[in-house]
């Protein structure tokens, strides 16, 4: 689900990834992130706290479990694409259905 | 030259090495500071720049796995929420080195205070970067090895592993470390051989060692009869290790095609990383403890993610969830009875949960609800007497019934029992009630023996291969047989080809083994012939 208004965005999903958001999830979240140019954060309420989604130390430092509901907010110009790329990267299990081989 | 010693560990890469052995200590961290922030600064942006470029580097020759987690500390070390506040200390007058060392110590510890294993495995990898960046802050040249070593210390970091040509040979044997580092994850799909968690070795004097990686084992300044024996086992393991490796992937049949259960004993959800369930007939033990590590007992929600996870990947193969083992040589801070005389002999294992049903509830409730997710039996560690199943089933039984009263979906697992304690294997047919029986040999083999394992002077008396082992085990498999109940084994004995042929005469069709035992195993059971019927 994605609502828009605006230059904000935000939307939920739930974290399969069988190990939480782990280093290798991590590296690409952030790397996808850091393509757009609104402020994107991410929290596991909707509440916060907020953090900084295109930082791989404030992501990793989160240490997100499996079965968390990743909540992704955005602002500015292209908050909309940003929020539905980070959702879409979340529910494809970070591309990497079959990949589970360096689980690093 | 010293007396050769002997220490043991956990093998976290299966495989034989031996060579001169090597310590990797951790680089200096004086280093004269310029005095003028502007330079420090300077220096330290270099520093990161030239990590950042050789870690580079690395990842493109590397490739595959290694290049994904060097990608990692590259992410990590341009970030600037990593590498600012080093900046802003220096601002505040500290020197490049101890503004770096500080900045990075803070990260190093919020890692390792995580519950979750795979988190403060990572701390390993700010090591890393803390230590490649020092290192050319002090413009230290990397150290050449010489070929085919023992690396030993604290722990390794990726990036010296990865610097290390290992086609050549060589090991690592760690005091600390863990089977889910980076390290471990790269020496694995490298066939390093690697043993963690040996503690601290006294190395003075040592200057070679043989690292046997499949039972955790490493000797110090080897004598000749050691370096025989090794040479020996190298030349045979080479093949079989390839033969193993095949077998492995088949179903587990006897010389005369007699099919044997094979099953895998799992201490960490992270061993099934990569591993692929057709390999085995199911999960014969869950050892639950590595959930309570850490202080404190985890919440339901916890341990319920974390049973699930094991349960989906095995589903539909059977998962056998052990309740908590604590106690022995596994005390858990807050749980455990600090002091006694003898831990062994003590409140272990179901005595412990009995005592405890607060703890005992959380972790049955969790178990309950996991058990929808697939084909989950729970286990009771240390049975002594028939009471003890009871109890534990009218507990079971309670859990089952406030989770169907709250709504919250739920399966009742059948409840079996290990037989470890000999009371419990000289008769169990007064154990009736269980729904399964699981041989717990290490256990066993040291009671039977009255042989602690820690203790290094009767170790040798502890022999599985002691015919009061086999003959205990034979009785159970008889009764279950009698019983209708089913009988498997899920100790060391299980993958060991020096005790496969007595388990199989025995009777016994089922055994479960450490995941890297698997091709072992199989190939010992399909080398070996049963009686038939």
């Amino acid at each position: 689900m994605t609502g828009m208004t605006n230059s904000h965005a935000s939307g939920a999903v739930l974290l399969t990834h069988p190990v939480g958001l782990h280093a290798r999830p991590s590296v690409k979240l952030t790397k996808l992130a850091k393509t757009f140019r609104s402020t994107i954060e991410i929290s596991t309420t909707p509440e916060g706290p907020w953090i900084d989604a295109k930082s791989i130390v404030k992501v990793m430092a989160a240490k997100v479990p499996q079965g968390s509901h990743l909540h992704v907010r955005a602002a500015g110009a292209d908050a909309g694409d940003a929020v539905a790329a980070l959702i879409g990267l979340v529910e494809s299990d970070f591309g990497e259905a079959e990949a589970d081989a360096a689980s690093g | 030259m010293p007396q050769a010693v002997e220490h043991h560990g956990r093998p976290a890469s299966p495989g034989l090495a031996a060579g001169p052995l090597v310590f990797l200590d951790r680089p200096r961290q004086i280093r004269h500071s310029t005095g003028d922030p502007a330079r420090e600064r300077t220096e330290l942006e270099a520093a990161i720049a030239g990590a950042i470029a050789a870690i580079r580097e690395l990842a493109d020759r590397a490739g595959g796995d290694a290049a994904e987690i060097l990608e990692f500390q590259v992410a990590m070390l341009e970030d600037e929420a990593l590498t600012a506040p080093a900046i802003d200390r220096i601002g505040a007058g500290s020197d490049a080195m101890t503004a770096w060392i500080e900045t990075i110590a803070a990260q190093i510890a919020d890692y390792e205070s995580s519950d979750d294993d795979y988190f403060r495995a990572r701390a390993a990898d700010l090591r890393d970067l803390r230590d490649e960046v020092a290192r050319r802050l002090l413009g230290e040249a990397d150290i050449d090895l010489p070929e085919a070593a023992v690396l030993t210390g604290e722990d390794v970091t990726p990036t010296r592993f990865l610097s290390i040509d290992w086609s050549r040979g060589g090991g690592i044997a760690l005091f600390g470390g863990s089977a889910s580092s980076h390290v471990a994850m790269l020496a694995r799909s490298r066939g390093v051989p690697m043993i963690v968690g040996l503690g601290r070795l006294d190395l003075a004097g040592h200057s070679a060692a043989i690292l046997d990686a499949y039972s955790g084992r490493v000797i110090l300044s080897p004598r000749a009869e050691h370096w025989s024996a090794f040479e020996k086992a190298r030349t045979e393991s080479a093949g079989r290790a390839r033969r193993e490796g095949e077998a492995a992937f088949g179903p587990a049949l006897t010389k005369n095609r007699v099919r044997i259960s094979v099953m895998i004993n799992v201490a960490e959800p992270e061993e099934l990383d990569r591993r692929d369930p057709a390999m085995c007939d199911g999960i014969g033990l869950v050892r639950t403890e590595f959930l309570f590590h850490r202080d404190g007992v985890p919440d339901e929600e916890t341990q319920y993610r974390a049973y699930r996870r094991i349960v989906e990947w095995a589903a539909p193969k059977p998962v056998v969830l052990r309740t908590l083992d604590a106690g022995g040589d596994k005390p858990v801070p807050g749980l455990t009875v600090n002091g006694e005389s003898n831990p062994f002999l003590g409140a272990r294992g179901i005595r412990l949960s009995l005592a405890r049903p607060d703890v005992f509830r959380i972790q049955l409730r969790a178990m309950a609800r996991a058990a929808v997710h697939g084909n989950a039996k729970i286990m009771l560690p240390m049975v002594t007497v028939p009471d003890e199943i009871d109890r534990a089933a009218a507990l079971l039984d309670q859990a089952v019934a406030e989770l169907e009263a709250e709504g919250i979906p739920c399966v009742r697992p059948p409840l079996g029992i290990m037989v470890e304690v000999p009371a419990v294997a000289v008769v169990p047919e007064l154990f009736s009630r269980a729904a399964f029986f699981s041989i717990g040999s290490n256990d066993l083999t040291q009671y039977v023996t009255a042989s602690a394992r820690d203790i290094a002077a009767v170790a040798a008396l502890g022999d599985a291969g002691h015919p009061a082992v086999a003959a205990l085990v034979a009785r159970v498999v008889d009764a279950g047989r009698a019983l209708g109940i089913d009988v498997s084994l899920c100790g060391d004995m299980g993958g060991d080809p020096a005790h496969i042929p007595a388990l199989i005469a025995t009777g016994l069709r089922s055994v479960s083994v450490a995941p890297i035992q698997l091709g072992r195993a199989k190939l010992a059971i399909a080398e070996t012939i049963a009686d038939e019927g």
